[in-house]
This record gives C-alpha cells, sequence and structure tokens, in this order.
C-alpha cells in the first residue's frame, strides 16, 4: 500500500457520491436551503477544487472554505516586518515558497529579493539551519509559518539549534492554532454553518479532543479528515449521517494518521518552546484571543522578535487596515461566496489580491478564480 | 493548510541527529525522524514504514491496519451503488421487454 | 599551437576579460573553443546560406530567436547547450517549418572553466548534427564576474515552409484531438532536484530532445496537421491555453491520460507543484482532425522521440478559450494560465 492511489479509486468515489446524495434527500436539504459545510483547513480547499467535489457533490450540499490557509491569514503588517528583517544588512532570510508572493503594504518579499535583500526558499526549516551552519558569519531568519502542523517542525529545529549552540539562527514566530479562530467563527452571531470538516494534519500533532467543544458546546459535527478525494467525500457523508441523525460528535476519518491523542514527540516541543500571545491578529478576521503563539523566554535567543525587536515583540503595536472593500470576512463566515465580493476578478485577482483570500492558491478565493472559472466568468461580465 | 505526504523510510542517514532518508514515488529527501520516534524504539526500527511528511519531518507513522479498515468501507460503498445500479438496469431491461 | 587531436590548446583553464577584450586571446578562444567543433564556412562576419527549398514558389523562410539561461548549466540529460539547439530547432519545427541553420551568441563570465564551455559546445554540435541543422555563425562576449550566470546562450534559427504547409493555432476546430509525444514535466522536475536547494534527489532526466523529425513524420502522415505547440516554460497547461484562446475553442483533457513518471508525481506531491506548468523542453502538444489521429500516433511512435506519444484530449466548440480537465472520477476543473512562477508550497 502507498497511501495515495487507493484514496483516489473512482469506483469507491460514485459509491460515495450515491450515499451523500441519499442522505442529502433524507435531510431534506435543496440548492435554495443547503447544509453548510465548512472545511477548515486550506489544504482541503485545494483539494476540493483540483479534484472537482465541488462539481460531484448535491447541490443540496454547500462548502464554506475556512480560515485553515496561514498565508491568507497573515496581517500585512507581519509582512511589512518580514521585509524589515530581510532587508538588514548580513542576513539571510529563509521562507516557504508560500509566503513569497504575499503582498505587505509597500511590498511582497519576492520584490524585496527583487530590490536586493537575500531571501531564500526553503522546504524546510532544517534547511534554514543548515545555512546558519554553513553562514557563520551571517544572520539567519528563519519565517515561522503555519498552523499546528507545521510549529513542531519549528520548535523542534529551534532545540537542535540550542544543542548545537548555534547563535546566528532565529525564527520570525507567526504561528498560529486552529481551535480559537472556530470558536470564534462559531460566536459569530450571522454564522451559518452546520458541520465541519476537520483539518486532518493539523490533527495528527493535537489529536482529535481539542475539537470537543465544536460538539459539546456548540452542538456541531466535525469528521477529521485526510486529504485525498475519497478521505473529504467521506467525511463529508459522515457530516452529513451526523446531521441526520441529530448527532454531534467528533469523528476521526482519518485514523490512518491521526492518533487520538495526537503525537507526544510534537506536543512536547511545542510546549517547551513557545508560550500562547494574549492575541493576534488575523487578516480578515480580526484579533483572536490566544491564537497565536511566541516563542518562550528561555529561547529568547533563537527569538527573532527579541534579538532584533520587532513585531509583536516590539514596544509599539502596528496595525494596518484591510483594504476598502474587502468582504474576506463575510466569504469567511459563509455570509457570502467569493463570487459575491464587489472585488472579486475585478479590484482583486491572484496577480493583484486585495484580500487574504486571494493570496495564496489555498485561499477560497484564489481557488474559485482559478478552478472554478473566475477569470472566465469576470470576462464573459466584461 | 499543512502539505503532508505519505513517504517510505528507506535508510537512517544520521543516528544522532535521527534524521533519515523518505522516498516518495522515487524521489528522495533527507526528513527528521524525532516525531515518530517512540519510547524504546530506535532509528533502525522505522526502515520500511511509511511515514507522513511534512516540511522535512516525518510527523506521524501511517498505521496500516486503520488504512485498509477505511478502504474496506469505501470499496463495500462502492459495491454496494455497483449492485444498485445493475438492479436498475435489470428493472429497466425488463421493463422496456414489457 | 595544436594538441595532438588538432585542438588549439588555450594557456588559461578559465575565461578571463581578456578573452572578451578583441584581441588574440579572443581569437584563439573563439577558434579553439567554438569555430574547430562548428566548423563555419570561412570566418566572415556572416553566413551566407544557400537553400534551395527556398526557391519553391510559395515557400516561405521561417525565423525564430531564444535566448537560453538555466541554473545548473549541466543537469542529468542535457546542459544548456542542447536547451539552446533543441529549443530553437523546436520552435522552428512546431511551427511546420524544417529547421536548416542556427546562429549561436554566448555571453560567458568571467571565471568559467573553458573545459565547460567546450563540452557545452560538443553538445550543441552532436545536437545539430542529429537536427540536421548547421550552426553557421556566432558571436561570444565576455562580462565580469556576477554579471552572468557562467554563460547565457542565445540562438536564432532558419528554416523554410514548404509551400500550403500553414500550422498554426488558430486551426484547430471542435472535435480535433490533442496529443502529447510523451510524458510531461521531466524536464522542470529534473532541473528543481538539480538545482538542490530542495534537497531532493531522483533519477529523473531531462526530457530536453529535438523535435525536427517527429514534426516531419506527422507532417507527412496527416495532411490536415492543424497546429502544434511545444509545452516549454508554463508547460502543457499554458500551450492548451493558447491554443484554445487562439483558436476560439474550448479544449478538454483528460486527467487518466496525462502521461507522467512517478517521480514527477512525488515531486509535484512533495512541494505543492502541478505537473500541467512544469516546463518540459522536449515535448509537445499536436492537434489534428480525429481521422488523421491514428495516423499522427502511429507516425510519432516511429522516431524515439515520440515513443510516448498518446492522446490526452479534445477540442471542443465551447466556452471559446476556455482549458477544463475531467479529474479521475468524472468532476472537472478547469485549467487556467499559471500565474507568476510556481513557487513550492507547504500548505
Amino acid at each position: 500500500m502507498r497511501y495515495v492511489e487507493e484514496f483516489r479509486d473512482p469506483k469507491a468515489a460514485k459509491g460515495l457520491l450515491a450515499a451523500i446524495d441519499r442522505v442529502v434527500d433524507e435531510i431534506g436539504a435543496t440548492a435554495e436551503n443547503p447544509v453548510y459545510i465548512m472545511e477548515i483547513c486550506g489544504g482541503h480547499t485545494h483539494a476540493i477544487f483540483r479534484y472537482g467535489l465541488d462539481k460531484l457533490t448535491p447541490a443540496g450540499v454547500e462548502f464554506i472554505h475556512g480560515p485553515g490557509c496561514p498565508v491568507c491569514v497573515l496581517p500585512m503588517a507581519r509582512v511589512d516586518e518580514c521585509v524589515e528583517l530581510a532587508e538588514q544588512e548580513d542576513v539571510i532570510f529563509t521562507t516557504f515558497g508560500d509566503a513569497m508572493r504575499v503582498p505587505g503594504t509597500k511590498k511582497s518579499l519576492l520584490q524585496a529579493k527583487a530590490d536586493g535583500a537575500d531571501i531564500r526558499m526553503v522546504y524546510s526549516p532544517l534547511d534554514a539551519l543548515e545555512l546558519a551552519r554553513r553562514n557563520p558569519e551571517r544572520e539567519v531568519i528563519f519565517f515561522g509559518l503555519g498552523f499546528e502542523t507545521t510549529t513542531p517542525s519549528t520548535a523542534l529545529s529551534i532545540q537542535q539549534a540550542a544543542r548545537e549552540g548555534l547563535t546566528n539562527f532565529t525564527v520570525f514566530c507567526n504561528h498560529i492554532t486552529v481551535p480559537p479562530p472556530i470558536k470564534a467563527l462559531l460566536d459569530d452571531p450571522h454564522m451559518v454553518l452546520d458541520g465541519f470538516v476537520g483539518p486532518g494534519h493539523v490533527s495528527m500533532v493535537i489529536g482529535t479532543h481539542p475539537y470537543d467543544f465544536i460538539a459539546d458546546d456548540y452542538g456541531k459535527p466535525i469528521v477529521v479528515a485526510g486529504f485525498e478525494p475519497l478521505d473529504l467525500l467521506q467525511s463529508v457523508l459522515m457530516v452529513l449521517e451526523q446531521i441526520r441523525d441529530g448527532r454531534a460528535v467528533v469523528e476521526n476519518q482519518y485514523a490512518r494518521v491521526v492518533p487520538e491523542h495526537g503525537n507526544p514527540v510534537s506536543l512536547a516541543a511545542i510546549e517547551d518552546v513557545y508560550e500562547k500571545r494574549p492575541s493576534f491578529a488575523w487578516r480578515g478576521l480580526g484579533e483572536i484571543d490566544e491564537s497565536g503563539l511566541r516563542i518562550r523566554e528561555k529561547y529568547a535567543a533563537f527569538d527573532a522578535e527579541a534579538k532584533f525587536g520587532i513585531g509583536y515583540g516590539a514596544e509599539v503595536e502596528r496595525s494596518v487596515e484591510e483594504p476598502e472593500g474587502c468582504a474576506c470576512s463575510q466569504v469567511m463566515t459563509g455570509r457570502i461566496k467569493p463570487t459575491g465580493c464587489p472585488q472579486f476578478g475585478l479590484g482583486c485577482t491572484p496577480e493583484m489580491p486585495l484580500g487574504a483570500l486571494m493570496v495564496s492558491s489555498e485561499g477560497a478565493c484564489a481557488a474559485y478564480y482559478q478552478y472554478g472559472g473566475g477569470r472566465a466568468a469576470v470576462e464573459a461580465a466584461e | 493548510m499543512c502539505l503532508g505526504i505519505p513517504g517510505q523510510i528507506v535508510e537512517i542517514t544520521d543516528e544522532s541527529r535521527l534524521m533519515a532518508m523518505a522516498d516518495v514515488s522515487g524521489v528522495r529527501r533527507e526528513v527528521s525522524i524525532a516525531p515518530v520516534l517512540g519510547a524504546g524504539m530506535t532509528p533502525g526500527d522505522l526502515i520500511g514504514e511509511y511515514a507522513l511528511i511534512h516540511v522535512g519531518f516525518a510527523m506521524a507513522i501511517i498505521d496500516e491496519q486503520e488504512a485498509a479498515e477505511t478502504l474496506k468501507a469505501l470499496e463495500g460503498l462502492g459495491e454496494a451503488q455497483e449492485t444498485l445500479e445493475a438492479m436498475a438496469e435489470g428493472a429497466k431491461a425488463l421493463e422496456e421487454r414489457a | 599551437m595544436k594538441d595532438v587531436t588538432g585542438q588549439k590548446v588555450l594557456r588559461d583553464s578559465r575565461v578571463t576579460l581578456a578573452h572578451g577584450g578583441g584581441g588574440k586571446a579572443m581569437r584563439d578562444l573563439i577558434e579553439s573553443v567554438f569555430t574547430d567543433v562548428f566548423e563555419p564556412d570561412g570566418m566572415e562576419d556572416q553566413a551566407r546560406l544557400t537553400a534551395e527549398a527556398l526557391a519553391v514558389p510559395g515557400a516561405r523562410l521561417a525565423m525564430t530567436t531564444d535566448s537560453f539561461v538555466v541554473t545548473p548549466v549541466e543537469f542529468p540529460g542535457g546542459d544548456i547547450g542542447k536547451l539552446a539547439v533543441c529549443g530553437t530547432v523546436n520552435d522552428l519545427a512546431v511551427g511546420g517549418a524544417t529547421p536548416l541553420y542556427l546562429s549561436a551568441a554566448f555571453i560567458i563570465e568571467e571565471g568559467t572553466e573553458i573545459a565547460l564551455l567546450r563540452r557545452i559546445v560538443a553538445t550543441m554540435r552532436d545536437e545539430a548534427d542529429k537536427a540536421g541543422v548547421r550552426i553557421v555563425t556566432g558571436d561570444t562576449k565576455v562580462v565580469g564576474r556576477g554579471s552572468a550566470d557562467q554563460v547565457f546562450i542565445t540562438t536564432t534559427g532558419v528554416g523554410v515552409i514548404a509551400p500550403g504547409v500553414e500550422l498554426k493555432a488558430g486551426n484547430v476546430r471542435p472535435g480535433d484531438v490533442a496529443i502529447v509525444n510523451g510524458v510531461l514535466g521531466d524536464h522542470g522536475a529534473c532541473i528543481l532536484a538539480a538545482r538542490g536547494d530542495m534537497a531532493l534527489s531522483s533519477d529523473l532526466v531531462s526530457d530536453c530532445a529535438g523535435l525536427g523529425h517527429l514534426m516531419a513524420a506527422v507532417q507527412a502522415a496527416c495532411p490536415n496537421v492543424r497546429a502544434a505547440r511545444d509545452c516549454t516554460r508554463g508547460g502543457l497547461a499554458s500551450a492548451l491555453n493558447e491554443i484554445a484562446e487562439a483558436a476560439g475553442v474550448a479544449v478538454e483533457i483528460e486527467e487518466d491520460a496525462l502521461p507522467l513518471r512517478a517521480e514527477v508525481k512525488g515531486t509535484c506531491e512533495i512541494l505543492g507543484l502541478d505537473p500541467l506548468y512544469l516546463a518540459n523542453e522536449g515535448r509537445l502538444v499536436l492537434f489534428v482532425p480525429e481521422d488523421e489521429a491514428e495516423a499522427a500516433l502511429a507516425a510519432m511512435r516511429s522516431v524515439p522521440e515520440g515513443e510516448g506519444a498518446t492522446v490526452i484530449g479534445r477540442a471542443k466548440p465551447a466556452p471559446a478559450g476556455q482549458v477544463t480537465m475531467r479529474t479521475l472520477f468524472g468532476g472537472a476543473r478547469i485549467v487556467d494560465m499559471l500565474v507568476g512562477e510556481q513557487l513550492p508550497r507547504i500548505c
């Protein structure tokens, strides 16, 4: 078994789709009165569009694309700070490719690189660590970005740097966590969601219990899902069955990867290296309590905020207003579809993104635009 | 978010730093096995296992039995659908004959 | 001074600014490294060409130019010289021209190893011979360290289009069949690994190849071949979008018909890339009327560069300008033009 092709079998997909059709009928959901299911994770959004799942599922199911794309929810101010860090003398600024094109108020990292900053794309924080070892006279800064899936890799890299006594490696920590924004969405009075497809790879780190509040306190079903098309369809079916049966529990479709209690080594590394920030700003969602992580005092030597006096570690609080006319927060809470935003495809395109959800290919608006015929629709309208 | 893909651990490359070579469809990349090295295990125990790889770290060992159970349930649904479709075809054929 | 093989000996092992100075050092470099291999007729500042094919009434001259930069300059399956010859030969061939002559201009960075230049020039001669073209004129310039990355090459090609031949994207009509000549994305994935910054390794080899013979075989077998495009930067997706737009047709491809090696899929899974946008240097997509599809496939498979030829989809009447892909289990998605460059992603 290679755990990929097996979960893309068209025959099984047919069975799943037929079962989804039946349950949607049993619920009585229709195009006018659909069941709203949020896939929290941007990876799921990407897979839904890549495999055309939104076009295969019945009209009675409507996907709402959640906030789980760390690049999309990154405030512009943080990008500005990245550029500021990267443009210092003797700095090698390292980042995942995802963050390169995200616009700041002045420029993106890609533009800063063109202006002469030494910015390098890496696949892993371990590669940034290796750059630090090989360039002892340079300061290597890694842009720590992502949810709980990615958080442990940065923590383990910091621990490794500490063991080796590296003095030229720091992390600009912008790690964020999944449960707080979900709570914020559920507390939104305009919220229409009936259930959730939960983020599989976040859950392989944190386990399934951090979602208990969704079922217990808010009475909504959530099914932790894998990323292959059959995983997603099966998870949608499981959410629908819960809705039909009037149940609300946390279920785990992705048991081959997600242990109930997560990954102990990763959780210990997270606990050792980070602490919660009192609050953190999300692009499109605003400040959310205890939704971001910062590096603990004992690892201050590896904390770019402490070393360079920037970001949430700085004295001055920076806030940058979201661009006018941007309706990302309404899209994210399911009030409107991406195409319902007045800026979609006009003032906001993947080439020149205005709002968070157009920034990364995992953002709902970018996915609509790229895979869903956004460009064609806009051109036809012109 | 969080792109993760299954890769097979094929070789331990640095025992002290817990690094191993992972193979994804014939593409190899060195990864850290720190997260998946359980208590009482040695790195060599992981050779041959499939792990979920994310940004250069093996984040979970894929549970073959759980995977098989998921697939079995999926196959069941696929077969049930085929049976239903065959029955519908049959009924249609009967109607046409009548 | 010449060595026993008759090759001129250069004192230096690396290119210096003196080699670009216009004096004796430059002449030695040009003679020793370039003209001894390319063997142009005489040493005038121009090539004087005879092209009998052009004398046929209705025949047209085709001309194209392309610059080549690649990191690293040598990679599994080729080097920048092979790219420079094949790329320009292919630009002529997919337009229905028979490639005849090339020019080659080199921007060389100070400090570049002369042995490397020799290897590149040798591959260029080899590829030119294989393609049946001659490199008839050229130029070299030397720039200071850091002003170029070892060597940049610009090649210009001329060829002849026989009377009545008219291959262009605008010819494609609904119902036409789309065929590629082999597995996709090998070059792009190979270069990604060869760059080393993602620390990936695989046995992938670039697909870089000249496609002149393949196009000649197809044109001989299919009188009504509509259009061909080489799937270079931007990959198959960009080539198909250009064709759909120019012809005012829709193009629909089948995901399960796309030929992709496991290693290319693996590279794409690891880095979150889409193989439809990976660069190829020896792959083209061809549109032929349905009744000529079998003949086209057979003709392509008769040459080594077309062994993997396969049908991937077809043109449809609407929506005009749009490329869609039927996914593995019947879903559909739009395959748009690429926005900017494909960057590796983690999320």
